[in-house]
């Protein structure tokens, strides 16, 4: 079998700048220029410190025809890869051979113009994609008999509703045909309906034998898709194994990344602004027993704590699964009657569930504290926690029971 | 769990390898010299340079209110302005030629270049969604600026000539030499908006000076004074502007008089290829890490 990506010491650096922004003023940059030969330090010292590594020396084989989910944590380097390999930006240390034409499947409408019609819109998005022009035209009728469209071609797309312009945008993917595809966070976006379709033609393009690389947080589609398994962490291949075996590792990393001092967390969401960071994040059962062990369909409480009290912040947590799927999202800005705002600032955040239905099981909790309209710090997995089997309404739970939750119901039935 | 992923079964694929004759492409890290001024490269993405720049020109068409009036008002209306300051209450000579034709054959290949220079410098930031996205070689973005530029000139271009016959001036053969001033404007203007936009990804700052810089750059161009009232040597030196050249040139090409400034022409056509060549050279060292900025 002929390889289609091969890598060799693939390593990325980035010099850290201003956080949550690449880019400097001149200025700041001309004072800086002007002052470092005044400095005492030495530059070679401090470029060793403000130098991030998001890859290092990786060395991978991808034959032809495999289908590969990349796993990890936030900021272990699954998009710097992706990025190296469709050219978006180069290495700094090794080289990646690539084999065959690559394509991305790209956040769904990258690229789409509002202004432009659909029409016009089909032939920039498949340029962009990287499909020629011929090409296009081929399959244009194709292409918009998959979107369900014809009678809006001719229509700006600005006018479109959102759920028409991620049809044609995924239309317009769905017909490419490159050797190697690579698929970034893409089917987290859109309806169930259209994330069940773009999986159906994952699922497909996967059986066609094309050779994808894929990235999502969502395991149980990474499950479901690959068959090898590539968990990165800090940049370095920490283990390369078939799907399953890669996906457990990956959960033992979650799991001890939990238990560890979450101020030492460096996979830290990077749009966040920083003034304040999430401590400590912690469920405990109304009965007060072991933190981050509950009994199903009880009270529980979440309580998060931060570094610095700031004015009006808000939170965000989201439970997530065993297989990295949400199961439900709790956000104070969506707010309600009983909700309380203290008067004095401080430095805890609570969130308070009349009864937790969930089914016995391992989750975690991904949490996101906003304040001053950004934000503030983000962290998946910052805690993890088992549920107990319990009762909900007064009903026992089924040993086998499918999904994540039960919910509180009564029956009504012929003798 | 979830019970439509379980139809797939890996073992039974076959397969797709690469057509024969797929080359293997070495990604690695890169000095000097390596995309820009890379032919094959550039032929490679021709359909995407397109329609790059085919969305650039209708989107600047549909997105305004007058369309395709911008391209004929800009100028007229700094015509009238220019006329009325400079032409009457200034009083500046302009050669004997009515000043509003005067100015207006200036102001036609200066609304080009300006205009240029204002959307370019800001084309690698304002696409930064497809620059952090796709590949693709970085300066179709602003190259189709300029493309796009075209249809304005062409449509202010008209304009000018049917005023200067309504004027009752009928331009010579020197007409023929306006592809060649186009040629040194687009040139000099690729070359600058080049090394703007590679700037502006590092430091936005540019965003700043490029309106200021191009009043400063209207007013040491002879848009609104002719360049015979410069004392030589600085009348000749000054073409190593390249708009100097071209603005001239266009007075000389469309109004049919006075003699032909093939001395500022011929300066301001090295000039421009220098531009082009410094900023494109800029522009290629400075490519590889636009994505890790924008």
């Amino acid at each position: 079998m002929s390889v289609a990506i091969q890598t060799r010491e693939l390593g990325k650096s980035y010099t850290l700048g201003v956080k949550g922004a690449g880019y400097g003023t001149l200025r700041e940059a001309i004072v800086e220029k002007t002052q470092r030969p005044f400095r005492r330090e030495g530059r070679k010292k401090k470029s060793d410190r403000d130098t991030l590594w998001a890859l290092k020396d990786l060395s991978l084989t991808i034959r032809s025809g495999e289908v590969v989910g990349l796993i990890g944590h936030n900021g272990a380097g699954k998009s710097t890869l992706l990025k190296i390999l469709s050219r978006i930006t180069e290495p700094s240390t090794g080289y990646a051979d690539v084999t065959g034409r690559v394509g991305s499947l790209l956040e769904v409408g990258t690229g789409f113009h509002p202004e432009l019609t659909g029409r016009e819109n089909i032939f920039l998005n498949g340029a962009i994609l990287g499909m020629r022009r011929a090409e296009i035209r081929t399959r244009f009728d194709e292409i918009v008999e998959f979107a369900e469209m014809e009678r809006f071609l001719d229509t700006p797309v600005k006018r479109y509703s959102s759920g028409m312009s991620v049809r044609l945008a995924f239309a317009v993917a769905a017909h490419l045909e490159p050797e190697i595809l690579l698929v970034d966070e893409v089917l987290a976006v859109g309806d169930a309906s259209f994330q069940r379709k773009s999986l159906g033609k994952m699922n497909e393009v996967a059986k066609e034998g094309r050779t994808v690389v894929f990235v999502s947080h969502n395991l149980a589609i990474i499950q479901a898709l690959c068959s090898r398994g590539i968990l990165l962490e800090r940049g370095e291949v920490q283990a390369d194994a078939p799907i399953v075996e890669a996906i457990d590792s990956y959960l033992r990393t979650l799991e001890r990344a939990a238990s560890d001092d979450l101020l030492e967390r460096t996979d830290r969401d990077s749009r966040a602004y920083d003034e304040t960071l999430v401590r400590r994040l912690e469920i405990q059962d109304a009965s007060g027993g072991h933190p981050n062990v509950v009994v199903a369909g009880r009270p529980a409480t979440i309580a998060v704590d931060v570094t610095e009290p700031l004015p009006t912040m808000e939170c965000q947590l989201t439970i997530v699964n065993s297989l990295g799927q949400p199961v439900c999202t709790f956000d104070s800005e969506m707010n309600a009657p009983v909700d309380v705002r203290e008067s004095e600032p401080g430095t805890r955040l609570e969130c308070h569930v009349e009864s937790l239905p969930l089914l016995p099981g391992r989750y975690r909790i991904d949490v996101i504290v906003k304040a001053k309209r950004h934000i503030q710090d983000g962290l998946q997995a910052a805690a993890l926690f088992d549920v107990e089997p319990g009762t909900v309404g007064d009903r026992p739970m089924a040993a086998e029971a499918e999904g994540d939750v039960v919910l509180p119901h009564s029956w009504r039935l012929p003798a | 769990m979830v019970s439509t992923m379980e139809t797939l079964a890996p073992e039974e694929r076959n397969p797709v390898t690469p057509a024969p004759g797929s080359e293997t492409l070495r990604l690695e890290p890169t000095r000097g010299f390596s995309r820009v001024l890379a032919p094959r490269e550039l032929w490679r993405y021709r359909d995407l340079a397109g329609q790059i720049a085919l969305r650039d020109i209708t989107v600047r068409y549909r997105q305004t209110a007058l369309g395709g009036a911008w391209a004929v008002l800009q100028p007229i209306g700094f015509m009238v302005v220019f006329s009325l300051i400079f032409g009457n209450v200034a009083g500046l000579s302009s050669n004997g030629l009515p000043y509003p034709l005067f100015s207006l054959a200036a102001l036609v290949p200066w609304t080009f270049f300006s205009t240029a220079l204002l959307l370019g410098s800001d084309s690698l930031v304002s696409n930064s969604a497809l620059v952090s996205k796709i590949y693709f070689p970085r300066i179709f973005m602003p190259a189709g600026v300029i493309v796009a530029g075209f249809v304005d000139l062409a449509i202010s271009f008209v304009i000018l000539m049917i005023i200067v016959f309504a004027w009752g001036f009928v331009p010579s053969v020197a007409i023929l030499t306006v592809p060649l001033l186009v040629a040194i404007a687009a040139a000099a203007a690729l070359g600058t908006t080049a090394a703007l936009s590679a700037i502006n990804v590092r430091y936005r700052d540019v965003r700043y000076v490029v309106p200021f810089a191009i009043q400063m750059w209207l007013f040491v161009t002879p848009v609104v004074y002719p360049s015979s009232q410069i004392d030589e040597p600085w009348r000749t030196l000054s073409a190593i502007n390249p708009m100097v050249g071209v603005v001239e040139g266009f007075r000389w090409a469309t109004l049919g008089t006075g003699n032909a400034p093939w001395d500022l022409i011929g300066i301001s056509a090295v000039a421009a290829v220098a531009f082009l060549l410094a900023g494109l050279a800029y522009f290629d060292r400075t490519e590889r890490a636009f994505a890790d900025f924008v």
